[in-house]
């Protein structure tokens, strides 16, 4: 299966809704959202049947019995994440709570258990031959990189056979990030032009090169400010990244999300645009031999 | 008075609002907790930077007292500790500080040595104080740099402080507001924005925070996260138009307020807004 | 010699797992007897430092050599502590891969990528 994932540091650049154009242009059959912290793709690529849910359990979180508990104070004094209060009885903090199993440790009367807890859902549309794998991480948990690895192991897992994917990345720099380029062929990442957008296209672009990984740029909202759209071409010029093209503003792209549609089931110029952008970066992804493969 | 701002995701001018509120407001702190991305310096440009490394406390082994018992790498629930060929191994940036493995240890043979995981920078901008928290790429958790942060402003209570929160609503954004009076929630005008809204106003409301929307990027016609704020009875505080004036300034790094009087009246009068909302909300819980 | 390799199943036929850390079994295949056993990956499981723990194992059985695909940095690490070396497969089955080693056709494997920081990943 030939992955190509779409990146963009901040979120907020657009990269949603190209991920949904491409999704269209290319009648692809398998997609998924990695962006579990926020994911909005769902809403914009009409899934008409339920999905299948799936708990995910990060890790483990303390409780404390208090039937058992003599309230002697060991473990609120060993936690280093200030994750157990005890005004009245005492109690832990399932949002401060590492799972880091000291409080267990340190008990004398083994009133503390550390007990699986759910950190988010997996969702996974089937819809004829479409598989959508999507996830929804829960409010107060920190670690989503393990359940990007999970939503892109469940696309792949319902969609064995198809040659072609796409994957709407995590936002930011982080580990969520690394999770989504693991195992990809290529990434395009959707920069804007701006003092800030620079710098994170610059922090992903070293990322993905270590990984080995094809990289491309497109620029969105270009016509917003040409000094930083030109910064950034020349910079992708100077490092020999591939330049997929530019997007501009577009107001009628808002509308078109907000009647949950994508820029290219209307008529309009950043649909236009994206189109161009959609055959440079497939003819990429498609060449063979072309860039670093791992 | 300490007022959060917050958004669902990057990009929706959480940063725009916050430094522009910080700097209308004069006298202020503007603290960025954004600290896997911090961009608020970028605007501010601060002068007189004093820096402080962070540090957390992380395991150190001594060799001839470790008897290879294996009890630490047995216990640490983050894989943090390997045993091979007699000699143990600490992956620091695996090791979440719980100090577990030195409490356990029989031999005591693990003691505490401090670990760099980022920094916290002070400076001025005209007459705003200007925090930065900056996380070295790689660490697991910036809370200690967030927990940090909060605490050198304790004292200075009396000053109108501004949070620049991280997207999101994880476990680091519950640290970020944990103290704030008030929370200001920035969204978008689009479906996304609304879903986005949504999962921070849950969080608020988990909190019990008083809070209110301002609307960013507002173009003619339809705004979904408008009328999300009236179907839940949502206070708005403001709305900030989408024009090129601001896109350009704010793509350049440039601080609405201090270089536009058309801005300066539109967030003077959020400041003040926000303020009376701060008061209020003060004055009637207690 | 012990030779270690990722898989998917409980079978010689099966594909190498993609992922060190995560995978679901290792085959131990001990050139000397010609003999293979399977053992569960208990780091699966684990949300984070899966290639910590999992070299671990691999280290406390006695390999001598590793085929995978693709190893993180901290794994990398623990395995080159423990004198193990680590060749890259292809994407045949196992025992070719197997087979194509004994035949001294395998590459070290360069390239380590870097790691999760114990956030998942693979
Ligand atoms: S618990 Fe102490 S003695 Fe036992 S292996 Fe760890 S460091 Fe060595
Ligand atoms: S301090 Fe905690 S997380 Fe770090 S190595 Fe020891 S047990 Fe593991």
């Amino acid at each position: 299966m030939k992955q190509l994932l779409i990146l963009s540091g901040k979120g907020g650049t657009g990269k949603t809704t190209i991920a949904s154009a491409f999704i269209k242009l290319s009648k692809a059959r398998a997609y998924a959202d990695c962006d579990v912290d926020a994911p909005n793709l769902h809403l914009i690529t009409k899934q008409n049947s339920l999905p299948k849910k799936r708990d995910y359990y990060g890790l483990p979180k303390a409780e404390i019995d208090t039937e058992l508990c003599i309230e002697c104070g060991q473990c609120r004094q060993n936690c280093r994440f200030d994750a157990i209060s005890a005004d009245g009885k005492y109690k832990v903090d399932p949002f401060a709570c590492e799972g880091c199993g000291v409080c267990e440790l340190v008990c004398p009367v083994e009133a503390v258990t550390l007990k699986p807890a759910v950190a988010g859902e997996l969702l996974l549309y089937t819809e004829g031959e479409k598989v959508f794998s999507t996830a929804q991480l829960k409010m107060g948990s920190g670690t989503s990189g393990m359940l990007v690895t999970e939503v892109k192991k469940q696309m792949k897992s319902a969609a064995a056979d198809v040659e072609f994917a796409i994957i709407d990345g995590s936002p930011g720099i982080g580990c969520p990030v690394i999770a989504s380029l693991s195992g990809v062929d290529m990434v395009l990442i959707v920069a804007e032009p701006s003092i800030s957008g620079i710098s994170d296209m610059e922090r992903i672009i070293n990322t993905a090169t270590k990984f080995g990984v094809k990289t491309a740029v497109c620029i969105n909202k270009f016509d917003t400010n040409m000094q930083n759209t030109e910064k950034i071409e020349n910079f992708c010029k100077g490092q020999g990244i591939s330049l997929m093209g530019r997007i501009p503003f577009d107001s009628d792209a808002v509308k078109a999300i907000n009647n949950g549609q994508t820029i290219v089931d209307i008529v309009c110029a950043s649909g236009a645009a994206v189109k161009v952008v959609f055959s440079k970066t497939m003819e990429l992804l498609f060449e063979e031999g072309g860039g670093l493969r791992s | 008075m300490k007022i959060a701002v917050l958004s669902g995701k990057g990009g929706t001018g959480k940063t725009l609002v916050s430094v522009n509120l910080a700097a209308v407001a004069k006298t202020s702190t503007y603290i960025d907790c954004d600290v896997e991305e911090p961009n608020g310096h970028l605007f501010f440009k601060p002068k007189d930077i004093i820096e402080e490394e962070i540090s957390v406390k992380i395991p150190k082994v001594d060799g001839n007292l470790c008897s290879g018992c294996r009890r630490c790498v047995e216990f640490c629930k983050f894989n943090a500790l390997a045993y091979i060929k007699e000699k143990l191994i600490v992956f620091e940036d695996i090791c979440h500080s719980c100090g577990g493995c030195i409490l356990l240890c029989p031999e005591k043979a693990l003691t505490e040595k401090e670990k760099v995981i980022g920094r916290v920078q002070k400076g001025t901008s005209e007459q705003v104080t200007v925090y930065t928290g900056i996380l070295n790429p790689g660490e697991p958790s910036g809370i200690p740099i967030i927990k940090k942060l909060l605490d050198e402003n304790e004292h200075e209570r009396s000053k109108t402080i501004f949070i620049d929160c991280p997207p999101g609503s994880a476990c680091i954004v519950m640290e970020s507001i944990k103290d704030a009076d008030y929370c200001i929630l920035v969204a978008e005008p689009t479906l996304f924005g609304v879903h986005n809204l949504n999962m921070v106003y849950e969080l608020v409301k988990l909190f019990n925070k008083p809070f209110g929307v301002v609307l960013n990027k507002c173009l003619d016609g339809e705004n979904p996260s408008e009328k999300f704020c009236i179907e839940k009875g949502i206070r708005i505080l403001g709305r900030i138009p989408f024009d090129n004036e601001l896109g350009s300034l704010n793509s350049n790094a440039e601080i609405a307020v201090r270089k536009s009087e058309k801005y300066r009246t539109i967030f003077s009068s959020l400041l003040e807004d926000v303020k009376k909302e701060v008061h209020h909300e003060t004055t009637s819980d207690s | 010699m012990k030779i270690a390799i990722p898989v998917n199943e409980k079978s010689l036929e099966s594909n190498v797992c993609v992922s060190f850390g995560r995978t679901p079994y290792f085959l131990i295949y001990d050139t000397d007897t010609q003999k293979s056993v399977f053992l569960d990956n208990s780091a699966a499981a684990s949300t984070g430092g899966a290639g910590i723990k999992a070299a671990q194992m691999i280290a406390d059985n006695k390999v001598n050599i590793l085929l995978t695909p693709r190893l993180g940095e901290n794994a990398a690490d623990v395995l080159k502590s423990a004198e193990i070396e680590i060749y890259k497969t292809t994407t045949a089955s196992a025992k070719d891969n197997i087979d194509v080693f004994i035949a001294g056709k395998l590459p070290l494997l360069n390239e380590i990528h870097a790691g999760f920081h114990g956030h998942g990943g693979k």
